[in-house]
């Protein structure tokens, strides 16, 4: 599978979501189909994808929060699987793309290469629902369930090592941080406002 | 344990008069009254980190989806921390505010602090990291409430040190 069909097939699941991307490969794909308020990229500070997804979930447990992971990421916090599974946000799906490699910086082989199985440990860090796939029509079925599942789910999905020419876009990182910011506290006044009309409603009623 | 509970309990009061919801926090001794504050507080989110740098991608998701938080660590947590610091809070200009205990600082008793106690402030200074040190009752909340006017205003880190003549209610 290819992580850029693979993102391609779920695209338009992303709508209603806070999505997290790793750095480069993963950022410029997303981009490729289509920027959009809610997809922040991190383009550095490998590792904290999966903190920043989990800061947000706590923070606004009423969206859902999706974080694109690579293998590389996932290795350099791995303490980040037992914080995710002691908190276990109900409304986080964790997808990693496995390729096997640091791709963006010359496709030296990760752990992942020699065994090591990161839907294994996320499930020895407890996290409850976790499972790799390897073929297109798995991934957007195990994508399917998680995004409906009220559980937190790590997603391996194992994947080419294949990327674009370029990582850089014409996106400026602080261009895309203050409009997913804006746009996430914008959209959580509007829910708050819409609950606190629908409890004024039920409570005019009774 | 000689940690001040009446300093833990000012901080932490000022911490929520500043409206923070969410505390990422890894345990050390000066630390202990403060988190069990926030495990005990039905408002507070406790959030218990493997490791320190964590808290930086923590703080950073709640900042971005409108919630106040701190991270609560000692100095070498601080250490721990910096690659976040830079290239996420620093790079992505978030108002992350970190309180840090000055371990290894004058007064210290156990040997393995003190390295990390002498490069705590060249350290901040060199990240430009605004801070301040708490080192009496009178200006705890007075500071806090700076430490958050700067870090939103200028959206960058800044941090306050928690000092020993604070924290520890001994000789």
């Amino acid at each position: 599978m290819k992580r850029l069909d693979a993102i391609a097939a779920v695209y338009d699941k992303l709508e209603s979501c806070a999505v997290v991307t790793i750095m480069g490969a993963v950022a410029a794909e997303l981009q490729s189909l289509g920027h959009r308020e809610n997809f922040f990229y991190l383009q550095h500070a490998m590792g904290l994808a999966s903190s920043v997804g989990l800061g947000i979930a706590l923070a606004q447990p009423r969206t859902k929060v999706v974080v694109f992971d690579g293998d590389g990421s996932v290795l350099m916090n791995l303490g980040g699987l037992t914080t995710l599974a002691r908190y276990r946000p109900t409304n986080l799906v964790h997808v990693v793309f496995d390729n096997e490699s640091l791709l963006s910086v010359g496709g030296f082989p990760t752990a992942t290469s020699t065994g090591s199985d990161i839907a294994g440990m996320a499930a020895a860090a407890s996290i409850q629902r976790t499972d790799t796939v390897r073929e297109l029509d798995t991934f957007v079925m195990a994508f399917d369930q998680a995004l409906g599942a009220s559980e937190l789910t790590t997603l391996v999905a194992k994947v080419e090592a294949i990327g674009p020419a370029a990582f850089v876009t014409d996106l400026a990182l602080l261009e895309n941080r203050f409009q997913f910011a804006r746009h996430l506290r914008e959209r959580n006044s509007r829910e708050r406002a819409l609950r606190d009309r629908n409890t004024a409603t039920v409570n005019a009623n009774t | 344990m000689p940690v001040s509970i009446d300093a833990s309990r000012r901080i932490f009061d000022a911490l929520k008069q500043n409206g923070v919801s969410i505390v990422s926090a890894l345990p050390e001794t000066w630390l202990v009254h403060l988190i069990r504050m926030a495990e005990d507080d039905p408002d507070m989110t406790l959030v218990r980190l493997a490791k320190e740098e964590e808290g930086v991608g923590i703080s950073a998701g709640a900042h971005l989806a409108g919630a106040r938080s701190v991270m609560l660590m000692q100095n070498h947590g601080f250490l721990q921390s910096i690659n976040g610091i830079v290239s996420c809070a620093q790079l992505y200009r978030l108002p992350l505010v970190m309180l840090i205990s000055h371990r290894g600082w004058f007064g210290e008793r156990d040997p393995w602090q003190t390295e990390g106690g002498l490069v705590t402030i060249p350290l901040l200074d060199a990240l430009r990291i605004p801070y301040e040190t708490l080192d009496s009752m009178e200006h705890v909340a007075h500071r806090i409430t700076q430490a958050f006017t700067l870090a939103h205003s200028a959206n960058r880190p800044t941090a306050l040190l928690l000092g020993r003549d604070l924290m520890w209610e001994e000789a």
